[in-house]
């Protein structure tokens, strides 16, 4: 399964495309899709130029992050992993 | 130090204007991601793992007490309450939204600060020696000939697409505090023997992918010749430098595929033509930019300092930090002090909106209002009265800033690595902060002496490990990370670029074996011996041993 991933245009914070078609900022609001509807999906979305500065997909699972990227992914999801304050970890704080 | 002139403060406005005019476009989907990259970033600003990230360019590393305060309002206003201190005598935001940077460039552009060269394929943010104007080494201060080369790089428009990006570093003391030897190139003044000063002239040096130390291409440079020179040098790589392959782009690439003879005959041909042709600046033009670096109002002290020995005397914990931290001066009873930006355990190179008050504040009172960067991401103040020393060490302690590790094990050089970086492939400040603990904690940094630590989480080596006494560089092995030992760098004077020790180790071995090399070090040196010495001459294989001792057998 897949995700779709990217950084909001206004401020640069990650996001993943929610099954509302709007963006979570949370890997919880992620909606899943299938490897077969991925690439129809991601190119719809890169044209949503003013909401997003960048999107890809990655590989999940409702768990979160899977397969090669899972610790860059995973980072991103909560952020530095050295500064437990900052980023979306910070906020759930 | 050097005020702008109202050329600079045009240029640096318009640029200003210009970038919130495609900020604007962009957030209206005027223009796409890929029409807006290119133009962001000649704006220093990228697009990270978290946020965006800005890059503010701090010529040759040089700050007023007023434009530190600035970096601090802006960590406060626009992003989480700190900066990073780069290896490029750069500061740089993890986290400004785009709608607010160019309101940043503007806060910036008040104090005579800008991102421009922080980015693209130009001659980046000129890089010196930190102790500049202090060092008791050095032939002349550096500084206006990095302030000569700034204005006339600064949107040279011959050179600002150039076939990749471009680093001169330039020192004036036998002591390379400012790794000339690994830039495209490096420039360090000194007295010939006919007791004329001019520039040695080195270029195709660098790290990344491909690390190699810098040729000589000339021996002695007049110093009036700087500019043609440069121009000479660039002219050929721009028009002969290799443009199909990002990775083969660098100068280093082209000079050591033409060997460095027939390079220099290139540019030696290149510079007879355009040497008397108006490029070199006039005497007076020089004179002019040098009287901005004057030396501040010292006084007339003696050498030695009443004041500093009784407290040293009674105060331990800065009897030590003055021995670490602090660095002779040329002006008797002044002392060049070192603001370590690596307490153990912390990020290094991170410092607070409230540190770079604090550091303002202290440099304002006691170093004639200047601060300086340094690439090993530390600060310094480089005029301090040896009898203000402990006043300035009570300051540094409250503010937290008073760790004394320079030059020592703990005092590591570390890129932000995969916690922020999109092109990192392993963390670096872990690692950097757990082998820091490890040798604060025993206590034994003292005993170890000088060792330069460099750990970067990719090839791209911005954590300078090919150069480090022992570098770490992080890699990635199947989505796990890993990191590969090298040994034997220096990007000092005796440059010379680390031997790969073996496969790489898991982040829990490569601190165990970097304990053990230290250790085997400390049982092997001779009087005096260093350990980049003892390493030099015991040879890699008995260092080598020690490293995968203990860890599983590959």
């Amino acid at each position: 399964m897949k995700v779709v991933t990217a950084n909001r245009l206004q401020d640069g914070a990650v996001v993943y495309l929610a099954p509302d078609n709007s963006w979570s900022e949370r890997f919880s609001g992620a909606v899943l899709i299938t490897d077969a509807e991925a690439q129809d999906v991601i190119s719809v979305i890169s044209g949503r130029v003013r909401e997003i500065a960048d999107a890809y997909l990655i590989d999940a699972d409702a768990s979160g992050p899977v397969g090669r990227e899972t610790l860059r992914e995973t980072i991103r999801s909560a952020g530095p992993t050295v500064r437990p304050d900052l980023g979306k970890q910070g906020e759930r704080a | 130090m050097y005020r702008y002139d109202e050329f600079d403060e045009t240029i640096v406005r318009e640029r200003v204007k210009e970038f919130r005019g495609q900020v604007e476009r962009r957030l209206s989907g005027e223009i796409t991601e890929d029409q807006f990259k290119p133009l962001r970033l000649m704006n220093g600003l990228y697009l990270q793992l978290h946020a965006y990230m800005l890059r503010v360019a701090i010529p040759y590393g040089t700050l007023s007490s007023r434009q530190m305060r600035q970096l601090a309002f802006i960590a406060r206003e626009y992003d989480k309450g700190y900066g990073h201190m780069t290896t490029r005598q750069n500061i740089q935001y993890n986290w400004p939204a785009l709608v607010d940077t160019p309101a940043i460039l503007d806060a910036l552009a008040d104090v005579e600060m800008h991102a421009i060269q922080t980015s693209g394929n130009c001659i980046r943010n000129v890089t010196s020696d930190q102790y500049a104007g202090a060092a008791e080494d050095e032939v002349e201060d550096p500084r206006p000939w990095c302030e000569i080369i700034r204005q006339w790089s600064s949107f040279h428009p011959e050179f600002s697409f150039l076939p990749r990006k471009f680093k001169i570093a330039v020192t004036a003391s036998e002591h390379d505090r400012a790794a000339v030897k690994v830039h495209d190139i490096g420039l360090r003044l000194y007295k010939n023997s006919e007791g004329r000063t001019g520039f040695e002239v080195l270029v195709g040096g660098g790290l990344g992918r491909t690390p190699y130390i810098g040729h000589v291409i000339r021996d002695f440079l007049p110093k009036e010749h700087l500019l043609s020179y440069l121009e000479a040098i660039l002219r050929v790589y721009n028009l002969l430098g290799r443009r199909d392959n990002a990775y083969k782009a660098r100068i280093k690439i082209q000079v050591n595929a033409e060997g460095i003879d027939a390079f220099r005959g290139m540019v030696e041909e290149e510079w007879a033509r355009i040497k008397d042709s108006g490029v070199d600046l006039p005497r007076e033009e020089i004179e002019r930019i040098r009287r901005y670096f004057a030396p501040p109002p010292f006084e007339k002290l003696p050498r030695e300092s009443t004041a500093f020995n009784d407290a040293a005397a009674s105060d331990k914990g800065f009897a030590r930090w003055a021995r670490v931290n602090t660095v002779a001066h040329k002006q008797p009873g002044y002392a060049i002090v070192n603001i370590s930006l690596k307490p153990p355990g912390k990020p290094p190179g991170d410092i607070s909106d409230e540190q770079m008050e604090a550091a303002a504040h202290i440099a304002e009172r006691y170093s004639f209002d200047e601060l300086r960067v340094t690439h090993e991401q530390n600060i310094c103040l480089p005029h301090v009265k040896k009898d203000d020393l402990y006043a300035v060490y009570q300051s540094l302690q409250a503010a937290d800033l008073a760790t004394a590790n320079i030059g020592l094990a703990s005092d590591i050089i570390a890129c932000p690595g995969l916690d922020y970086c999109t092109l990192a492939n392993a963390r670096s400040i872990p690692i950097a902060e757990r082998i820091a603990e490890r040798f604060s904690a025993a206590g034994v940094e003292d005993d170890i002496g000088e060792l330069k630590i460099k750990i970067s989480g990719c090839i791209n080596a911005c954590g300078h490990h090919h150069v480090g006494h022992i570098g770490i560089l992080g890699v990635d092995k199947k989505g796990e990370e890993f990191y590969q030992i090298t040994l034997g760098g220096s990007g000092a004077e005796d440059a010379s670029i680390g031997e790969i020790a073996g496969r790489g180790l898991s982040s829990d071995e490569v601190i165990d074996a970097v304990e053990r090399l230290v250790d085997y070090y400390r049982a092997n040196r001779q009087d005096g011996e260093r350990f980049l010495d003892a390493y030099r001459r015991l040879g890699l294989d008995r260092f080598k041993e020690a490293i995968y001792a203990d860890a599983q057998a590959a």
